[in-house]
């Protein structure tokens, strides 16, 4: 008997360390936050879920494990021949109903600030835009999300219409983002379906082939310089792991100096690859009069 | 385990006439059960079958955790690592829980009822057939390409042009295989349940198991067209021409998702349902005491499956939705927790005030109360929209749903291994290895899943193959590596608990349990006609009536009233008398 109690003892001891371990860090039994209003707000709800989640996880294990210790077999001991009893089950019933309306609730009121933006701060980046869920002034920064099979790209446009972007400046895998501006997201995929997500920066939304999804984040001032990290979240193809994806969170002065040096930079590097496509059509064009025509048509023709 | 206990050696009054007899020489040999359409047979086929897949899916299981020990890890090379996963999910559902619970459904509905075999015993056996075809072919696909697209296979990836081998084509038809089955018996299972009971036993006297595997078949019979209509346009779009999930051409990757998950949200409670049908059989057993409120059980199981088919786009919070669609999906999910809540009260509610005798099937059932719990409590933080948004498709998810799929389902199956096994074999379990497999399973499964939810909240999502060192993924994939050993290791010992019981178990006489329901009125095992003579159903728990009629009968003298050498020892060990 002792050595059976010692060993419920170690179970007991081994659970609670198991349970205790993430506690002790109090990030690990609750979602990223600290990025962006909708990651907080989130965040809040979780906490408000988890409080009920361990009123009714320590009740109902409680009353499970101390009716399987006290109504163990017993000499002597008769069943209870109890079939049901009507008002209990209407209780558990109408209790179980209730703690659901409550969460219900819980998740309209902290609906409107995750799912809607809130206008950019006074000294972030103000700009005019009229296509998509909105902060109520109407104004955000708005990027094109593009997920491609591994890599995401970002482009700083407000038309994200396929072919309306074209001159617009672009990125892979980073995003520069001013802080305290709110930044709407149109995210899709060319390829197959994939996930944004930035974990402190709110929920992820599936970039799907043929749709466009919304979302949106206001980094707040504090974490200018900071670096958010997240990745694909849907599986993709064999290199799904390696679909990292950052935001990088700059001043509005940075951010502005930063676009427009990108933009100069894409215009270099397209000036450049026009330079070598002139080059080398000129000597495709030389070596095509000497071969026999024909043979090199296609190799010239590439965009 | 049962010590060994003299029996009686009292004169005894002859037992009434309750056992059954053979009626024609039992065939031997393997052509007899490739040609058998017994639907006891069929069920140990079912059993066995579904079980090497389990344990396949296992092995395939801790070749995941092992990649994923340590970060950075080169173990697997990513496109094994996909396929793992892909066979690991598809192999636990399709060819593991869903067709095991037909098994024991095969096995034991029949004799739950009263009845000498299915409705269609030819049918019964075709989808048996059906099922080891499906497995067949898609294990066939080993020897080429498996498919990489995860269980989901979701469009567009499944398309040819990004997977490309026929590892795909091999998945379809593994649905349409195993679907064919179920559909088939699951037809056999409504006309046998509809029409086959014992005389006596209306709706309201059906054992609850019954009940289960009728809103199984019913739930298989709405859900799985749909399953099939969504492969077939997928091997079209693959092969034919067609465009259906295809955006450049007019077609939409999100008429996948919804398809899919309209048959694969009513699929997580087909493959719970029966489970918590062997559940409500075996707790009123081993607590000597009625199940709590019958009514309200067997109706939760029913508007569980009602409200199984109105929540599929909870799996799809993601997706670009209107917020009323979100809304809609996180009501109808919320509701479907009440009737689960009622049944885990009603079965604590059994427990109370009875004489719980721990035998391993009890213990499985208790640990599946408790693990199931949590998986329930946590689907109530994914049901929440904008909290799913954090963690849909991340380790949470994998960590929900193993609870309530593998701390819920398995841990009922193997209750009803434990339960069941000494009907089946006529030998009883070693109880002392029943009780170190379930330690080890249910400290290896919690090690296991556990800290995975930490790991999906830190920004892990599922189906990569390899993490970087950051945060503390390092150290909760390491523990849940660990517990995963631990958790094969106790499903080892059951394996091994089986191998020697089947010949050396003690015997188990019909009645071991002193159970409640009709199988345990015949000889374990059944002769192939089941039973002689069938009693009159008077209430839920016709042998309780039997047993009460026997002792008026022979005023306890008889041979029924002594416990068999097995009760004897089983109660000897808890030293409890239940008198």
């Amino acid at each position: 008997m002792t050595s059976r109690r010692a060993f419920i003892t170690l179970l007991v001891v081994l659970a609670g360390l198991l349970l205790l371990a993430p506690i002790a860090s109090a990030d690990l039994i609750t979602p990223e936050s600290g990025g962006s209003p909708n990651a907080n707000d989130i965040d809040t709800l979780y906490k408000y879920v988890l409080a009920v989640a361990i009123i009714v996880f320590v009740g109902v294990e409680g009353l499970l494990i101390y009716s399987l210790v006290k109504f163990k077999a017993r000499k002597g001991a008769v069943p209870a021949q109890i079939r049901g009893n009507t008002r209990l089950e209407i209780g558990w019933t109408v209790g179980a109903a209730v703690i659901l309306v409550v969460l219900a609730t819980l998740t309209f009121v902290k609906l409107d600030g995750i799912r809607n933006p809130p206008d950019s701060g006074p000294n972030g980046l103000q700009l005019a835009d009229t296509s998509r869920r909105l902060p109520p002034n109407g104004k955000s920064l708005n990027i094109c999300v593009n997920g491609q099979q591994y890599i995401w790209r970002y482009t700083y446009s407000d038309n994200c219409a396929t072919g309306q972007n074209l001159g617009a400046p672009f990125s892979y895998e980073e995003m520069v983002v001013p802080v305290n501006t709110t930044v709407t997201l149109d995210i899709t995929s060319q390829d197959v379906a994939h996930s944004w997500w930035i974990p402190k920066l709110g929920g992820k939304f599936d970039a799907v082939p043929g749709y466009v999804n919304h979302t949106w984040f206001k980094i707040p001032a504090s974490k200018t310089g900071t670096i958010f990290y997240g990745q694909c979240a849907e599986l993709c193809g064999r290199n799904h792991a390696n679909m990292t994806a950052r935001v990088k969170a700059v001043s509005v002065q940075d951010y502005q100096q930063w676009l427009a040096q990108q933009k100069t930079d894409i215009k270099a590097a397209e000036q450049d690859a026009a330079q070598q496509r002139q080059q080398l059509d000129a000597q495709n064009a030389g070596s095509a009069a000497t071969t026999t025509a024909g043979q090199s048509s296609d190799t010239t023709s590439t965009p | 385990m049962a010590a060994t206990v003299e029996a009686p050696t009292t004169t005894l009054a002859p037992v009434p006439q309750v056992a059954a007899r053979e009626v024609a020489r039992p065939q031997k040999g393997w052509v007899s059960w490739v040609t058998t359409t017994d639907h006891k047979r069929i069920g140990i086929m079912y059993l066995v079958l579904t079980f090497a897949f389990f344990l396949i899916g296992g092995v395939e299981a801790l070749l995941i955790r092992t990649q994923l020990a340590v970060p950075d890890n080169s173990f697997l090379t990513p496109q094994t690592y996909n396929e793992l996963f892909t066979m690991h999910g598809t192999t636990m559902i399709f060819l593991f829980v869903v067709p095991i619970m037909a098994g024991f459904g095969n096995y034991f509905v029949p004799l739950m009822i009263g009845a000498r075999d299915m409705a269609f015993p030819k049918l019964n056996a075709l989808s048996f057939w059906l099922l080891a075809a499906g497995g067949i072919v898609f294990y066939a696909s080993l020897f080429f390409s498996p498919p990489e697209c995860g269980w989901t296979c979701y469009s567009p990836l499944s398309d040819t042009t990004y997977l490309p081998s026929g590892g795909v084509d091999a998945w379809i038809f593994l649905i349409h295989l195993t679907g064919l089955s179920s559909l088939v018996g699951s037809i056999n299972f409504y006309a046998t349940i509809a029409n086959m009971r014992a005389p006596g036993m209306g709706w309201g006297r059906l054992p609850l198991f019954v009940w289960a595997i009728l809103t199984y078949a019913v739930l298989l019979i709405l859900a799985l067209p749909v399953i099939a209509g969504a492969v077939t346009l997928l091997l079209t779009d693959r092969h034919f021409g067609t465009h259906f999930y295809d955006p450049a051409n007019g077609g939409s990757p999100l008429l996948w998702q919804h398809l899919f998950w309209f048959f694969g949200h009513p699929e997580v409670y087909i493959m719970v349902l029966p489970g918590f049908g062997i559940v409500s059989e075996v707790l009123p057993v081993f607590a000597r005491k009625p199940i709590f409120g019958y009514k309200a059980v067997a109706a939760a199981t029913i508007v569980i499956a009602f409200l199984g088919l109105l929540v599929w786009a909870h799996h799809m919070f993601t997706t670009p939705s209107p917020s009323i669609v979100l809304i809609f999906f996180m009501m109808s999910s919320f509701l479907i927790a009440v009737p689960t809540g009622v049944k885990i009260f009603n079965w604590i509610a059994t427990l109370w005030r009875g004489t719980i005798e721990y035998t391993t099937a009890l213990l499985f059932c208790a640990g599946f109360i408790g693990t199931f719990l949590i998986g329930g409590i946590t689907g109530i933080f994914v049901a929440v929209f904008p909290v799913d948004w954090q963690l849909h498709d991340t380790y949470f998810v994998v960590a929900h749903f193993h609870y309530v799929l593998m701390g819920g389902a398995v841990f009922a199956v193997f209750a009803g291994i434990y339960y069941w096994f000494p009907k089946m074999a006529g030998r009883m379990l070693g109880e002392g290895l029943g009780r170190w497999s379930f330690w080890l399973m249910l400290v290896g499964f919690h090690t296991t899943f556990l800290v995975q939810h930490s790991a999906g909240m830190e920004g892990m999502p599922r189906r990569i193959y390899e993490y970087p060192d950051i945060k503390d993924l390092a150290v909760l994939n390491m523990i849940s590596t660990i517990g995963a050993f631990v958790l094969g290791l106790g499903i080892l010992l059951t394996v091994i608990n089986v191998l020697i019981s089947i010949n050396r178990g003690a015997i188990a006489g019909p009645d071991p349990w002193k159970a409640n329901t009709l199988e345990w009125f015949t000889t374990s095992p059944p002769p192939v006609n089941n039973f002689d003579a069938i009693p009159r159903i008077r209430s839920v728990e016709p042998m309780k009536d039997v047993r009460r009629q026997v002792l008026a009968q022979t005023g306890g003298s008889s041979r029924f009233e002594a416990k068999t050498d097995v009760e004897a020892g089983r109660l000897a060990a808890h030293a409890g008398g239940e008198h």
